[in-house]
């Protein structure tokens, strides 16, 4: 624990800046130079999206464990809300761990000035989503700071889920050979919010991708015990994720441009935008690597789900080049897909 | 407007490369004059759709790269002070000065924004009248009619809080100079199809006839340029010079007149320093006399702020083409986009970040990278 009280300066900031939420470079330099020497533990340090820990029996069953805060802002946007979203989150980082979600936790932090009426709004829509993802929330905590300390409210959500016996996906676990899903098209969510944020009108109007995805992990893994990993491309997008499987399962990934599925508004406002649907949040989409043996059967197990009826797959986990994404671009040529370096988009979850 | 479907993308990018190889008998090298040009490139492996004989050189045409370092201290200058909204197009705020970078500096607090169009700043000093509104107003003569509409708006509502901090910057003064280089090698343009847009082409027809070179008036998607490189090469083929549009779907001959003439009223010519480059004359715009009072430089008295450059940093031999990112020993190594040495490395149209967020990196080099992320 020596470095915890002298821990390496995070890149030639002193200060947070805001790329440092963003999931990609920044943020993953501040894991390793600040948290992760001060928490050194093995369970942290693998990095999943949930933490395993051994069940109360000597089944074999484990408790799977995450948190996650929710600062998005607007609070309300097409497709969803702050509590839809705090639900989400935290439903799908133990669901892509091959965990049943069982309870959550919920605590509010309340800016002075917010509209009850806005707050029963967030709460009825938390409870909806619960009951669409088969959790409770169990336990919570209310705190309101000043006006101006906060902006609106700000929520944190916990969960507890069960993997049952026999279950071990993990970002370390995808193997060569394995081919790449995604379950639907990419960065729905992040442009929604923007689309909001910046006042860009699309002729379709475009919904945030925001859904649990308990009831599409459940059939994914009932047809196919060979799923190596899966992961939810949050913030940093389907790159992030990408990244996350490349560097942690110590191999090389390759995607097809041509294969990955987008939307034509979100191609649209990411061009007007100088931005990269690659990098783009979704709150309901996962990215799943899968026996090549098995991977038209998840497939289609997927596209016959009302979450996944937009998958696709998109690329292989190779041996070559481990620790790099490569993508080939839609006119042919081949280019690494590099890691978001700063902040593409704030306060997007 | 449609986009085009993947497979009909990878069909036509394979008929313009066809047709290039086929035009193609000797070795040529061709100068992509934007930075968005050079983006698309790297991204979509334009270049290793090519034959070996077809060199593409980068050009200087990214805004955010050429910004001089003195004006980026006068931004933090400005922008320190307490009563100050400082509004920004989001690339320049990663842009390092002397001393940090607009972005350190919000994360300390001063109020700093992200703009995407110069009109919302007028909103912010309308709303805000109690505070002095700056806008980095940057860019080529792309953005440039953009910047003085808002600052002419500015002027006739008699928005007294609102200036801009004006570091516009002309394209062909800077395909000139390195034309003028007797160390450059470019043997054709693809011209900035949207500095064209506004501008015209009549202001490239002389430097094509003096230089005998080919300019080709080139757009920014994957199929734009390589039809903009199939033309340019069988310019020089055939030994033509002279101002060809590939973009004629945006760009008219003519150009924007109303931009034109909006631009004259608002700007004057002056001489301008490059990052990188170095004074170029007559290559900038400046607010006129009569906008003196919503020009930053006066309104905060900091034109006399001056500041010298690194000197380790090749980014000027790499905005005139003559070194490639790769050739220098600092790239992707005490050079990369979280800590900058220099200007092509800033922005994510420069030349130095585009190969380094493409990949373009000594394989050695590469391995290296993804151990230390390991």
């Amino acid at each position: 624990m020596k470095a915890a009280a002298c821990p390496a300066p995070v890149g030639r900031y002193p200060h947070i800046v805001l790329g440092h939420g963003s999931g990609g470079r920044l943020s993953q330099e501040l894991l390793e130079h600040v948290f992760l020497p001060a928490f050194a533990g093995t369970t942290l340090a693998a990095l999943e999206d949930q933490a395993l820990l051994p069940g109360p029996t000597e089944r074999g069953a484990r408790i799977a464990f995450t948190t996650d805060s929710f600062v998005v802002s607007p609070l309300f946007f097409p497709g969803g809300d702050i509590g839809r979203l705090a639900v989400c989150g935290t439903v799908n980082d133990l669901c892509v761990g091959g965990a049943i979600p069982h309870s959550l936790s919920a605590a509010f932090v309340l800016e002075e000035g917010l509209a009850i009426a806005d707050l029963e709004r967030i709460v009825r829509s938390m409870a909806a989503t619960c009951r669409e993802a088969g959790v409770e929330i169990v336990t919570g905590d209310t705190k309101v700071v000043e006006r101006g300390k906060a902006d609106g409210v700000f929520i944190t959500t916990s969960g507890l889920g069960v993997v049952p016996v026999g279950r071990a996906l993990s970002i370390s676990n995808a193997r060569v050979g394995d081919a790449l899903l995604v379950s639907g098209p990419i960065g729905d969510h992040g442009v929604s919010i923007l689309s909001v944020r910046e006042g860009l009108d699309f002729e379709t109007s475009l919904l945030s991708d925001c859904a649990p995805l308990a009831s599409l992990t459940r059939v994914m893994l009932e047809v196919s015990p060979n799923i190596h990993c899966m992961r939810d491309p949050t913030r940093g997008g389907l790159s992030g994720v990408l990244h996350d499987i490349a560097r942690r399962s110590k191999v090389g990934v390759r995607i097809d441009e041509a294969l990955v599925p987008v939307r034509a508004e979100v191609r649209a406002a990411s061009d007007m935008l100088g931005l990269d649907p690659l990098y783009i949040a979704c709150e309901g989409r996962l990215v799943a690597a899968i026996a090549p043996e098995d991977a038209q059967r998840v497939l289609a197990t997927v596209r016959s789900h009302p979450l996944g009826q937009g998958a696709a797959l998109i690329g292989q986990v190779v041996a070559e080049q481990p620790g790099l994404v490569r993508m080939r671009s839609r006119v042919g040529g081949e280019r690494v897909v590099p890691l978001l370096s700063g902040e593409q988009l704030p306060r997007i979850c | 407007m449609r986009r085009l479907e993947p497979d009909e993308s990878r069909r036509l990018a394979d008929h313009w490369a066809n047709e290039i190889a086929r035009s193609t008998t000797r070795p040529w090298k061709i100068m992509e004059v934007c930075g968005g040009q050079t983006q698309t490139i790297v991204k979509f492996g334009i270049d290793q759709l090519l034959p070996p004989q077809i060199e593409l050189l980068h050009g200087p045409g990214c805004p955010v790269c050429v910004t001089p370092l003195e004006m980026i201290d006068r931004a933090l200058t400005i922008a320190r002070a307490r009563d100050v909204i400082f509004c920004s197009f989001g690339d320049m705020l990663r842009v390092p000065g002397t001393d940090g970078d607009l972005l350190g500096l919000k994360a300390q607090g001063a109020d700093i924004r992200v703009l995407y169009s110069p009109l919302d700043a007028l909103s912010i000093a309308r709303q805000n009248p109690e505070r002095r509104v700056v806008f980095f107003a940057i860019g080529f003569e792309t953005t440039a009619p953009a910047n003085a509409m808002a600052i002419q708006q500015a002027r006739q509502r008699g928005l007294s809080n609102f200036s801009a901090l004006c570091s516009h910057v002309l394209v062909p003064p800077a395909m000139l100079a390195i034309l003028q280089d007797p160390e450059q090698c470019v043997q054709a343009f693809l011209g900035p199809g949207h500095v064209c847009s506004v501008m015209g082409l009549s202001e490239y027809e002389p430097i094509a006839a003096q230089f005998s070179v080919p300019i080709v008036v080139t757009g920014f998607e994957p199929l734009d340029l390589l039809e903009g490189v199939c033309l340019a090469v069988q310019h020089l083929e055939a030994g033509r010079s002279g101002v060809d549009n590939q973009y004629a779907r945006v760009v008219q001959a003519g150009g924007n007149l109303a931009s034109q003439a909006l631009l004259a009223s608002v700007f004057e010519v002056c001489d301008r320093k490059w990052r990188g480059i170095g004074l170029l004359p007559r290559s900038g715009l400046q607010l006129r006399d009569e906008y003196s009072a919503h020009d930053a430089l006066k309104v905060f008295d900091v034109g006399a702020l001056t500041s010298e450059e690194p000197a380790e940093c090749i980014s000027g031999q790499i905005l005139r083409g003559l070194k490639k990112p790769s050739d220098c020993p600092a790239f992707g190594e005490r050079c990369t986009p979280e800590s900058p040495l220099g200007a092509t490395m800033v922005s994510t149209e420069g030349a130095c970040a585009a190969y380094h967020a493409y990949g373009r990196v000594p394989v050695a080099r590469l391995a290296r990278g993804a151990a230390r992320v390991q």
